[in-house]
């Protein structure tokens, strides 16, 4: 226990996974591309995947490397509280259910801000919904982008922007050449392969305690204390606590590369069940990561865990390293690789849809371009993010993008979420008033995080925060919503109320759907 | 049959839809976040119930825990069957009559 570890040399088994990985998902790409002329191809796949290979998908989405890897080590080291955070990542999914699955389904194309213009104007909303959209999944790449850098160096001894290079490029290559339907096999294999590899180690991990949870928690308890099995600090402030379970829970619901997951399926029926699926896998996700990571914590230690990694990171890569020797760690390794590949990819083709399907086609081009034309500019709006993706990642080397991931999920709870409810059930709702939303949400999120502890205090090393809460949502979100039912009350939109009717058969029964 | 979207949106067969959909929607929305919620304020005022042990070694923290996932895993799958057996029906049969 706690010997050496060959955990961030070159390791030969990852490399040759890693590119089984990438020849696997390069054919993938090929055989897509033959199929991708269309933009209804390019952005949903021809709408022609499955209820339940959209729900594999949509886990692969959301099962980030930084979850995988910081949920395992957060267990490892803080014990309880790991598993506290795990459950906060889960409650978003029944609420997207419930709240916006199928209506979601019914009325949008490519983009969700299809579904907020279709009764509204469509420049103004296409234009906020593109900067809203564009801002979450910004600043959602650069953390998963800096995240990947610092990874590959520890785990394969790649310098950070080699690192960089190759997962932009890669990713690249899919999006641009297989859009949609490339970039959901990408995510099916890595969701199978994420949940198999972490099956594994958690098997192998309670091998070594009689497959029984009470054994483990006893040894956790002799090694560490029973502090590692109580709640510690990560509930300190309550309302903080309720306002990040809200940026979680509502954040899902304006995640851009999410919802448009929607349009890659025929109905909402088949809507309906990716959710289902997708919940399944996550809580089965979520319900074994702490188990590798209270593993780890008593086969590997604290101690060599801490050493290696700071944060804890590599407590997932070192369990496998100490229960299957390097192969098995190389195995991990490449597993985590491939899942920032497939969930950049992901946001890349999100982006693309907002600028060359929100902003060109219906803004600059006021929905009038040829099917060639829209698809050459989807392909050109992907290498512009994607290397702007690149290019940011270089910048933030270094740097605590720890905030990041809170800044995107506050972000998409305060812009985009507000909007798109409200256009969904909300008769009144007026143009003037989802740019509000948008608008107030997005940049209210932005300072408010910019001014919090984690940024003010934590990175710009100022003495005392301006805004007190770490996680803004809570106020930020009921601006958003005031936002827009100020701004629709003050100057009502006969004509939007007029076509809220016809929406109606469109978000209840599914007439008239794409 | 052949009615207009005026005509369907305020029969009183699509608004009892309308309505059963979000009663339920927010039915199970109220009940997620009385879960997630109940379990976070749990964890910040209960840190000593918490502790206490079930088992040997397990406590009512990591039950809860798992509570949690399963419990928010059950409302989805509530709303699934919920809505594979009668709002799928209750729709077809409005298509049928009305459209």
């Amino acid at each position: 226990m706690g010997g050496a570890t060959t955990v961030g040399e070159t390791n030969a088994t990852a490399i040759i996974f890693f590119i089984v990985f990438i020849s696997i998902t390069l054919y993938i790409t090929y055989w897509a591309a033959k199929k991708t002329k269309t933009t209804k191809e390019y952005y949903a796949a021809g709408r022609s995947i499955t209820g339940f290979q959209n729900g594999v998908a949509l886990a692969g989405d959301y099962m980030s490397a930084a979850s995988f890897l910081g949920i395992c080590g957060m267990t490892a080291l803080k014990g309880y509280d790991g598993m506290i955070y795990a459950l906060g990542w889960l409650v978003g999914w029944p609420a997207l259910m419930f709240l916006m699955a199928e209506p979601l389904r019914n009325l949008g194309k490519y983009t969700f801000a299809d579904v907020v213009a279709y009764r509204l104007k469509q420049k103004p909303i296409r234009i906020a919904a593109a900067i809203g959209g564009i801002l979450v999944l910004w600043t959602y790449a650069t953390a998963q982008m800096v995240g990947a850098g610092n990874l590959i160096k520890l785990m394969f001894g790649l310098p950070y922007e080699v690192a960089e290079v190759i997962v932009g490029g890669v990713m690249l290559m899919y999006v641009l050449f297989g859009g949609m339907i490339a970039t959901t096999w990408v995510q099916i294999i890595k969701a199978c392969l994420l949940l198999g590899g972490v099956t594994v180690l958690m098997l192998i991990g309670m091998s070594h305690f009689n497959f029984n949870p009470g054994v483990l928690y006893g040894e956790v308890q002799k090694m560490y204390g029973v502090k590692m099995l109580n709640p510690g600090g990560l509930v300190t402030n309550p309302i903080d606590a309720i306002s990040l379970g809200l940026a979680l829970m509502l954040g899902l619901l304006g995640l851009p590369h999410i919802l448009m997951r929607f349009y890659t399926v025929p109905d909402a029926k088949a809507a309906r069940k990716s959710v289902m699926w997708a919940t399944t896998l996550i809580g089965y996700f979520y319900c074994i990561i702490p188990i590798v990571g209270f593993s780890a914590a008593v086969l590997v230690g604290k101690d060599l865990i801490t050493k290696v990694d700071k944060g804890g990171n590599m407590a997932a890569p070192l369990l496998a390293e100490l229960l299957g020797g390097s192969p098995f760690m190389g195995f991990i390794a490449a597993v985590a690789f491939a899942t920032i590949l497939a969930v950049v990819a992901g946001l890349t083709l999100a982006a693309a849809s907002a600028l060359a399907h929100d902003l060109y086609l219906n803004v600059f081009k006021s929905g009038k371009a040829t099917e060639a034309e829209q698809v050459k500019v989807a392909k050109i709006a992907t290498i512009i993010f994607g290397c702007f993706a690149i290019l940011t990642g270089i910048a933030f080397k270094g740097q605590n993008v720890a905030y990041m991931v809170g800044l995107t999920f506050a972000i998409a709870c305060s812009g985009p979420f507000p909007a798109i409810f409200l256009s969904i059930v909300w008769k009144k709702l007026t143009t003037g008033g989802a740019v509000a939303a948008i608008i107030v949400g997005s940049i209210s999120a932005t300072v408010c995080i910019a001014l919090s502890p984690t940024v003010w205090v934590d990175v710009l090393k100022n003495k005392e925060a301006i805004f007190p809460l770490r996680n803004p949502a809570i106020v930020t979100m009921t601006l958003a919503f005031l936002a827009a039912w100020i701004v629709s009350i003050a100057a009502p939109d006969k004509e939007a109320e007029g076509k809220f009717e016809g929406t109606l058969v469109r978000t209840y029964l599914g007439v008239g759907a794409e | 049959m052949g009615k207009t979207a005026h005509e369907i949106v305020t029969s009183d067969r699509f608004k009892a839809l309308v309505r059963k959909r979000w009663s339920v929607s927010i039915i199970l929305t109220i009940l997620l976040f009385v879960s997630y919620y109940g379990i976070i304020l749990v964890i910040a005022y209960g840190k000593e119930f918490l502790g206490q042990k079930v088992g040997e070694f397990v406590n009512w923290g990591i039950l809860l825990g798992i509570f949690g996932i399963v419990f928010a895993w059950l409302l989805t799958a509530i709303y699934v069957v919920w809505a594979n057996n009668v709002y799928d029906k209750e729709v077809d049969s409005i298509k049928q009559t009305m459209l």
